[in-house]
């Protein structure tokens, strides 16, 4: 028996169907459709006919159970086949590599290229023993995570509240040092000074002009332009708007009492945009603007950022010297401790650049848990990657346009790491 | 047009097993959507609760969203919302309908196919892509010539006050055109291919030009076809997300110039999911749940309109 096959044209007008038919010598047949009526245009029924009867024409078909349904149903049971296939591989393969330990990380994207360059480099110098994945998602994610035991450490930029760290047993491990840096966009301007309160004032939108008496007076041997000033923040709740309006809360107490500091401000009359990038992007595509981006940012897209006036009165550009000044002259808690009040903003110190910032990794004092069911290989290589990121890992720091820890947060971190244990008894 | 045939084929339709267990099969997963929805509007109201608790009636016409003091107010969003998706459908619609009309009645059969497949491309081209492409080849145009061309006829009127910087409404309005057009056009050409021979050959027998045949016959019998698909394109445009995050300049403010930033429901979500915690959470939900039943308005608004002013026009042999 031949097979027939139906071929139904849905919503084609009569011409193109005369065409189809002419040119495959195929017998056709149409039916409209819309949202009412099923069967929309029956005219044809008549030329139906006469196909019956043998005149060709536009006309029909019939049924099924033809070639296609045979060929759709062997590919749904190949791709069944294929699919169990490679799971099942999947299970065989994975079952083989038991010997390595991936350890699972989630938050803060600001350092994310250095924890990615650290898990690389571990990765290889381990004999790809251990597999260290970072997922970024923003330091509130990464917490989430961590308090629900999802992820075996955590990135944060914003240091746990008091409370926190103590309910969940978590201990901060200050990993490395940013800066933030006001960029700006100003044609014929090479260097910019600014200070705190000034910077909050533009922020504020109490500063509106370049040539602002107050900018004037810190940029004397500069000719500012007369427009208007447009700031640049960051759309999305970021760690970067975190420290920024942190550095401007402690700078400005006007500042503080209205906007205060977050990871997502009120901010008045602002351009916002997505991410670092986004941010970088906008101040260089749009004249006359400022904004705040991380340093590394603004060094590999090339943007100019201003000079701050520090606390002990001088101007000082951020760079890896500078920030690590910053740190250098605080106390810190001990890992365990409330570290909510840690804060490196406005540091004193000659050469201190006055807008750096920690970035912590989180982990359990106690590795054990019921629910992440860590086991004691998987501790130790926490332990030891943590151990070797805040001694070695930190000669990868500056590649990547973030300071090293100074010695005396290195030694906090040392006795952090000493005290983890697991099932009670310490791992190193 | 339901014809007396068509009622007859159904008529003669014979009922037997496979046929029932197929009808009921389809009408399950029918009956899904509807389920889901359910589930939606269920889970979403349950995950705002505390900030609809907290804030009341309020939270829709409050102007502010400051985190920092867990106020939230979605006035700002709701009205950016309605601009941008606003200029996308004025400039979009025409648009659309015009590439439609060519693609259905006028382009040669070899120029069709290439056309309709190019339109229905750019349908399926990421959002991440077109805002992009907004941010690197679109925004230095509107910067450049046609904001301050609009600035230059339209400067008195308060829509366009203002510096232009290419980050604002207008541009994610032009963007949501763009996204628009292909969806809009591809369904209303469909739409307007549906349309039986029967009808333009009854128009052409009583000596209407080709312009007229369109606007007549055309324009006419498709016309539901054409307006379901601008209530898709404009849901496309409603909860874009990417794309409008992108240009619109995400200030959280209301202002009439379009040269103004400004921010959407779906950006604001986009923009302030990944670092939310609890009021701010069910905050963002609660504006979830705000474009939800927005979404839903603005669709039961647009069909009655529509339908009101399609049943003043007779079926045949009136303009549209």
């Amino acid at each position: 028996m031949t097979t027939i096959f139906v071929y139904i044209f849905i919503n084609m007008s009569n011409s193109d169907i005369g065409v189809y038919a002419e040119r495959h010598q195929e017998p056709v047949f149409s039916i409209v459709l819309d949202g009412k009526t099923r069967i929309e245009r029956c005219e044809d029924m008549s030329e139906l006919e006469k196909t019956k009867t043998g005149d060709n024409g536009k006309s029909v078909v019939m049924p099924h159970r033809g070639g296609r349904t045979r060929l759709l149903i062997a590919s749904v049971v190949t791709a069944v086949i294929i699919i169990s296939a490679a799971v099942l591989m999947g299970v065989v393969l994975s079952e083989n590599k038991i010997e390595s330990v991936t350890l699972i990380g989630a938050g803060a994207t600001f350092p994310m290229p250095l924890i990615l360059k650290w898990a690389d480099v571990y990765y290889n110098k381990t004999g790809q023993a251990v597999k260290i994945s970072y997922l970024g998602g923003g330091s509130g994610a990464g917490i989430t995570q961590i308090k629900n035991k999802q992820v075996d450490f955590a990135g944060t930029d914003a240091p746990l509240s008091a409370t926190d760290s103590s309910t969940y047993g978590l201990v901060h491990i200050p990993e490395t040092l940013g800066a933030v840096v006001v960029a700006y966009n100003l044609p014929g301007v090479e260097s910019l000074r600014l200070d705190g309160p000034t910077l909050a004032r533009i922020f504020m939108r109490n500063i509106t002009a370049w040539n602002d008496p107050a900018i004037a007076s810190l940029n004397p041997n500069i000719t500012l332009p007369s427009n208007q000033i447009k700031t640049i923040v960051r759309s999305d709740s970021s760690g970067t708007t975190f420290v920024f309006s942190g550095y401007l809360s402690v700078v400005s107490n006007e500042f503080a009492t209205l906007y205060g500091q977050g990871k997502s401000v009120n901010w008045p009359d602002v351009i916002g945009a997505s991410g670092n990038p986004g941010v970088t992007q906008t101040i260089k595509t749009t004249p006359y603007s400022i904004g705040y981006i991380e340093l590394a940012y603004a060094i590999t897209n090339n943007v100019p950022y201003a000079m701050l006036k520090n606390r002990d009165g001088n101007f000082v550009g951020a760079s890896l010297d500078t920030i690590s000044a910053a740190a250098s002259g605080t106390t810190l808690p001990a890992g365990d401790g409330d570290w909510s009040g840690v804060s490196i903003l406005n540091a004193p110190g000659a050469n201190a650049y006055p807008i750096a910032s920690f970035t912590y990794i989180l982990i359990y004092k106690e590795l054990y848990n019921e629910q992440s069911k860590m086991n004691k290989s998987a501790a130790k290589a926490l332990v030891d990657f943590l151990w070797w990121v805040v001694h070695e890992g930190q000669s990868y720091a500056s590649g990547l346009y973030y300071a090293p820890l100074p010695q005396s947060v290195v030694s906090v971190n040392e006795a952090t790491l000493d005290s983890i244990t697991y099932k009670g008894e310490p791992i190193r | 047009m339901v014809t007396a045939k068509g009622s007859m084929l159904r008529k003669n339709t014979v009922r037997f097993g496979g046929d029932q267990l197929f009808e009921y099969s389809v009408m399950a997963i029918a009956a899904l959507n509807l389920i889901l929805v359910w589930f939606l509007a269920v889970i979403m109201f349950s995950d705002a609760w505390p900030s609809i608790d907290r804030f009341g009636i309020g939270f829709l016409v409050g102007a502010d969203w400051d985190p920092n003091r867990d106020l939230y107010g979605a006035l700002p969003f709701v009205f950016g919302t309605l601009v941008t998706t606003g200029i996308a459908m004025l400039i979009g619609v025409p648009l659309s309908i015009g590439i439609a009309i060519y693609l259905s009645e006028l382009a040669p059969l070899r120029l069709k196919d290439p056309l309709s497949f190019i339109v229905e491309l750019l349908a399926a081209v990421p959002s991440v892509i077109y805002g992009l492409w907004a941010m690197y080849a679109l925004r230095p145009v509107m910067v450049d010539t046609v904001e301050p061309f609009f600035q230059s006829v339209l400067g008195w009127t308060p829509l366009f006050q203002g510096e232009p910087i290419g980050l604002d409404k207008f541009t994610a309005g032009v963007i949501l055109a763009i996204m628009v057009i292909p969806t809009i056009a591809s369904v209303s050409k469909e739409a307007m291919m549906a349309v039986p021979d029967s009808q333009r050959e009854a128009a052409l027998s009583i000596g209407a030009t080709r312009y007229e045949v369109t606007r007549m016959a055309v324009l006419t019998y498709a016309r539901s076809g054409i307006f379901g698909a601008c209530i898709l394109g404009m849901g496309r445009a409603i909860g874009e997300t990417m794309a409008v995050a992108m240009t619109i300049g995400n200030a959280n403010k209301i202002s009439w110039s379009l040269l103004d930033p400004g921010q959407t429901m779906a950006s604001l979500i986009a923009n302030n999911w990944g670092e939310a915690e609890g009021i701010q959470l069910s905050a963002l939900i609660e504006i979830g749940l705000v474009l939800f039943f927005i979404a839903l308005l603005v669709n039961v608004f647009a069909r009655a309109v529509i339908g009101r002013f399609m049943s003043r026009i007779p079926t045949t042999g009136g303009g549209l």
